[in-house]
C-alpha cells in the first residue's frame, strides 16, 4: 500500500475550485498581452483591453480543463522515458534559479560563474534520486539577457537528465526553443518527446505580465511542458487563511491553464506553484515554514482533483547554512511531497528563500529523496508467509545474516544512503577522523566532480549547441563565450 | 585460469561448494597447503574486507564468503596438524557471566573463522576462569569477550587480574567488544585491545598476534 496523505476533504476542494471560479468570471484577470486578450475574446470572454482585463466565463474554464492532459512523459538528451508524470508517480529536480551558490571553502555566498554551472551539472548527473537536473544557478559571467539560455546550454551540453528550466524574456523563449531542438532533431519530435519544462509564473493577485503570458503561449505552440508558478503570498498578497490562499492560487493557476489549453489544446501542463506564507516579523515568504507546506500539499490535491499532473516548492529550506534548519525543512518538505504525490518535487540543494544552491546540500538532499523515496514503496509482504520456516531457520541457524531471503531482499528493502549518512559506532566515526556532515557531503561533491564522465550526447549536436549559444551570446556583445572543459565523449 | 584464483573467487562469490571441490583439487596437485590457505582462501577474504571497507560489499556477502573459507579450512586443517604447520591462531571467545547477549560474539566469532582463525566459543554467561582455564587448555593466544549489559562488564576486568595473577600477561592477549563497551575501558581495566565491530575485531586479533 501506498502511503498518502491528504489535507483537504473532496467538499472542501470543491468549494475551493467554485470560489475560484468566481473570481476568474467575476473579477476577471489582468493579461499584459493583447494578443493573448484578442484570443480569449474570440473564445467568448468579456475583455478590456486598454485595461488588460479579461473576465473569464465557466464555459472557457470548463474547455480548458476538457483538453488538459492527465498525464505526460519527460525524456532524457537520447530520448529515453525518465518520467511519467501521472498518478501518484513522484521525481525530484533541484531548486531552479539561484542568484547564489554558497561557497564551501569560504563559507560565504558568491555570484555563480560557468565553471560553479559545470560543477553543479556534473554533480547532479550521478544523483541517483534526482531524476532531473534544473537550470539551478543563473551564471553572473554572461550578459544578463542571456543568462537564461546559457544555463540551459551548459545543462544540455554537461548533464543527460530532463531539464526544468525557463526563459527570463520573450526573445530569450526562440535561442531555448532552439538549443532543444539540436538536440531532439525536429518540433515534431519534441513534441513527442519532451526535454524540458518550462516554468511560467503569474503574478499574484491573479495577474500575468507580457513575459510569463508569451512564454506560456510559446511553449504551447510547441507543445512544451510548463510548470505554472503561482505565488500567493499568505497574509501578504493573499489571505492569511490557508483556504483562501488556495482559492486564490487556484484562480491564478486556472488563469494560466485557460491560456495554454486556448492556445493549443492538449499541452501537458504541470499545476505547480510556489505560495508561501508572508512571515510579518521579518517580511520575508518561508519556504520551510509548515504551512507554506501544508498550502503546497493541499494545492496538488486540487490539481489532483482536476485531472492535473503537479508541481511544487517544497523539500528546501530558509536556511542561510547547511544546520539543523536545512535538514529540518527540507526533510520535512520532501516526506510530505512524497506522502501527498507532488509529481514534480523541485527543492533540493536550495537554500535562503530560493535565492542560494550549495552542491554540498544538493548531496545531502538526494539522500532526503533516496529516503523517502524508499518510504512511499509502503510495507509490502515479500514471501513472508507462512512465516514458520523462516522463524525455524532463525532459531536453527542463530541468526538470518545469510538467508536466502535476506539475501534476495536486503537491498530491495533498506535503503542504503550514502557516505554523508553517518551510520557507524562512535568509536568508528571517531577512528576514521570525526568527520562531520558538512565534510563529508563536501568530500563527496568533490568525489562527484572527479568521477564525472562526458555526457553522451553526441558530438554533432554539441557542436550544433555551442554554435547556437555563441552567435545569440554575439547578439548581445559577448564576442567569446566563458572557456568551458572539453566535452567530447568520442 | 589458476586453482589459487579460483578458490578466491569462488569465495568471493560465497561458492562454498567450488570453494571446498577447488581447494580438493588444488591438494590432489600437491600445491602446498600453506599456499592454498594464504594465496586462495586468505587472499580472497582479504579482497572481500577491502570491498567491505569501501562499501561495495555488505555483511551477509561477508559472511557468505566466510562460510565459503570454512568449506576449504575442513580440508586443510588435517594437513596443518599432520605436517605439524602452525594454524593462523587460535582464539577463546564467549560473552562475559551474567550476560545472555551473544549475537555480536557470535559474529566476530563467524569472521575470524573466515580469516583462518581457529574459535573456541564458549557461549554465553562465561565465568572468568574459564576463560582462562581454556586458553591455557587450548593453547589459544588470545581471548575476546563481549559485554552487553553495564552491570557485566566487570566481569572483563576479573579475566584480565586472573590472566596477571597466572603469569600469561603478554602470552594471552584480551580483546574485549560490545555496546557499552568503549576504548577507554578497555585501557582502565588493561586489555591489550578493543573492537568496535566484528571486521575491527578480526583486525585487533590479527595486530595482537604481531605484537611481542
Amino acid at each position: 500500500m501506498r502511503p498518502v496523505v491528504r489535507f483537504l476533504s473532496g467538499e472542501l476542494i470543491e468549494r475551493i475550485i467554485s470560489e475560484a471560479r468566481d473570481v476568474l468570471c467575476k473579477l476577471g484577470v489582468e493579461i499584459h498581452n493583447k494578443n493573448i486578450l484578442s484570443m480569449l475574446q474570440d473564445h467568448g470572454a468579456k475583455v478590456e483591453i486598454d485595461r488588460y482585463h479579461v473576465l473569464l466565463t465557466d464555459k472557457i474554464i470548463d474547455r480548458a480543463l476538457e483538453t488538459v492532459p492527465r498525464f505526460f512523459k519527460l525524456y532524457d538528451v537520447f530520448g529515453n522515458q525518465t518520467h511519467n508524470f501521472s498518478g501518484y508517480n513522484v521525481y525530484f529536480t533541484p531548486g531552479s534559479t539561484a542568484l547564489n551558490i554558497l561557497d564551501y571553502d569560504i563559507k560565504k555566498i558568491h555570484r555563480p560563474k560557468t565553471s560553479d554551472y559545470i560543477s553543479y551539472a556534473k554533480v547532479i548527473s550521478q544523483l541517483n534520486n534526482i531524476a532531473s537536473q534544473s537550470t539551478a544557478l543563473i551564471p553572473a559571467d554572461v550578459p544578463e539577457k542571456i543568462s537564461d539560455s546559457y544555463r540551459l546550454y551548459l545543462s544540455l551540453l554537461f548533464c543527460e537528465k530532463p531539464v526544468v528550466t525557463g526563459a527570463f524574456t520573450i526573445e530569450a523563449f526562440n535561442i531555448m526553443k532552439d538549443l532543444q531542438l539540436a538536440v531532439r532533431g525536429t518540433k515534431e519530435k519534441l513534441a513527442l518527446k519532451p526535454l524540458t519544462i518550462f516554468s511560467c509564473c503569474p503574478t499574484s493577485p491573479v495577474k500575468w505580465s507580457d513575459v510569463t503570458s508569451q512564454n506560456l503561449v510559446d511553449c504551447a505552440h510547441y507543445s512544451i511542458p510548463v510548470e505554472f508558478v503561482s505565488m500567493p503570498l499568505s497574509g501578504f498578497m493573499a489571505p492569511v487563511t490557508l483556504v483562501g490562499t488556495l482559492v486564490q492560487h487556484t484562480a491564478e493557476t486556472l488563469s494560466g491553464v485557460v491560456i495554454s489549453q486556448l492556445t493549443n489544446p492538449g499541452t501537458p501542463l504541470l499545476y505547480g506553484g510556489s505560495p508561501a506564507i508572508f512571515d510579518v516579523r521579518y517580511e520575508t515568504t518561508p519556504m520551510g515554514a509548515v504551512e507554506t507546506q501544508m498550502t503546497d500539499c493541499a494545492y496538488n490535491e486540487i490539481g489532483k482533483f482536476l485531472g492535473m499532473p503537479t508541481q511544487a516548492y517544497i523539500s528546501l529550506s530558509d536556511s542561510k547554512q547547511l544546520d539543523y534548519q536545512a535538514g529540518l525543512e527540507s526533510s520535512m518538505g520532501a516526506t510530505l511531497a512524497v506522502l501527498s504525490g507532488i509529481n514534480n518535487i523541485s527543492g533540493p540543494g536550495m537554500l535562503d528563500f530560493e535565492s542560494c544552491q550549495s552542491l554540498e546540500k544538493l548531496v545531502l538532499d538526494n539522500e532526503i529523496c533516496g529516503m523517502t523515496l524508499r518510504m512511499i514503496k509502503g510495507i509490502e509482504p515479500k514471501e513472508d508467509f507462512p512465516s514458520l520456516p523462516r522463524f525455524e531457520e532463525l532459531l536453527r541457524e542463530k541468526h538470518l545474516l545469510i538467508s536466502k531471503h535476506t539475501r534476495r531482499y536486503l537491498k530491495e528493502e533498506f535503503y542504503f544512503p550514502g557516505p554523508t549518512v553517518d551510520r557507524a559506532s562512535r568509536t568508528r566515526w571517531q577512528k576514521e577522523g570525526s568527520v562531520t556532515l558538512l565534510e563529508r557531503a563536501h568530500s563527496e561533491v568533490e568525489k562527484l566532480i572527479k568521477d564525472y564522465v562526458p555526457s553522451k550526447l553526441s558530438d554533432s549536436a554539441k557542436k550544433e549547441l555551442t554554435k547556437l549559444m555563441e552567435k545569440e551570446a554575439r547578439r548581445y556583445g559577448m564576442e567569446s563565450l566563458p572557456p568551458i572543459p572539453q566535452v567530447s565523449c568520442e | 585460469m589458476d586453482i589459487l584464483k579460483e578458490i578466491s573467487e569462488c569465495l568471493q562469490q560465497g561458492d562454498d561448494q567450488k570453494v571446498f571441490a577447488f581447494t580438493k583439487q588444488a591438494i590432489e596437485e600437491k600445491v602446498p597447503p600453506k599456499e592454498i590457505l594464504e594465496c586462495g582462501l586468505i587472499g580472497g577474504m582479504n579482497i572481500i574486507g577491502e570491498k567491505y571497507r569501501a562499501f561495495e560489499i555488505f555483511l551477509p556477502d561477508v559472511l557468505m564468503a566466510a562460510k565459503a573459507m570454512y568449506a576449504g579450512m575442513d580440508l586443510l586443517k588435517p594437513l596443518f596438524i599432520k605436517e605439524g604447520i602452525p594454524t593462523v591462531g587460535k582464539v577463546v571467545i564467549g560473552t562475559v557471566q551474567g550476560d545472555l547477549h551473544d549475537l555480536g560474539k557470535n559474529l566476530v566469532g563467524i569472521m575470524l573463522k573466515g580469516a583462518g582463525f581457529e574459535v573456541i566459543d564458549l557461549g554465553n554467561n562465561v565465568p572468568p576462569e574459564r576463560f582462562v582455564e581454556t586458553a591455557k587448555k587450548e593453547g589459544a593466544y588470545v581471548i575476546g569477550m563481549s559485554a552487553l549489559l553495564t552491570t557485566t562488564m566487570p566481569v572483563m576486568k576479573r579475566v584480565v587480574d586472573l590472566v596477571k595473577e597466572e603469569g600469561l600477561s603478554g602470552r594471552i592477549k584480551i580483546i574485549i567488544g560490545g555496546a557499552p563497551v568503549t576504548e577507554e575501558f578497555a585501557q582502565k581495566i588493561g586489555a591489550d585491545a578493543y573492537a568496535y565491530d566484528s571486521v575491527d575485531a578480526v583486525e585487533s586479533v590479527k595486530k595482537l598476534l604481531k605484537k611481542p
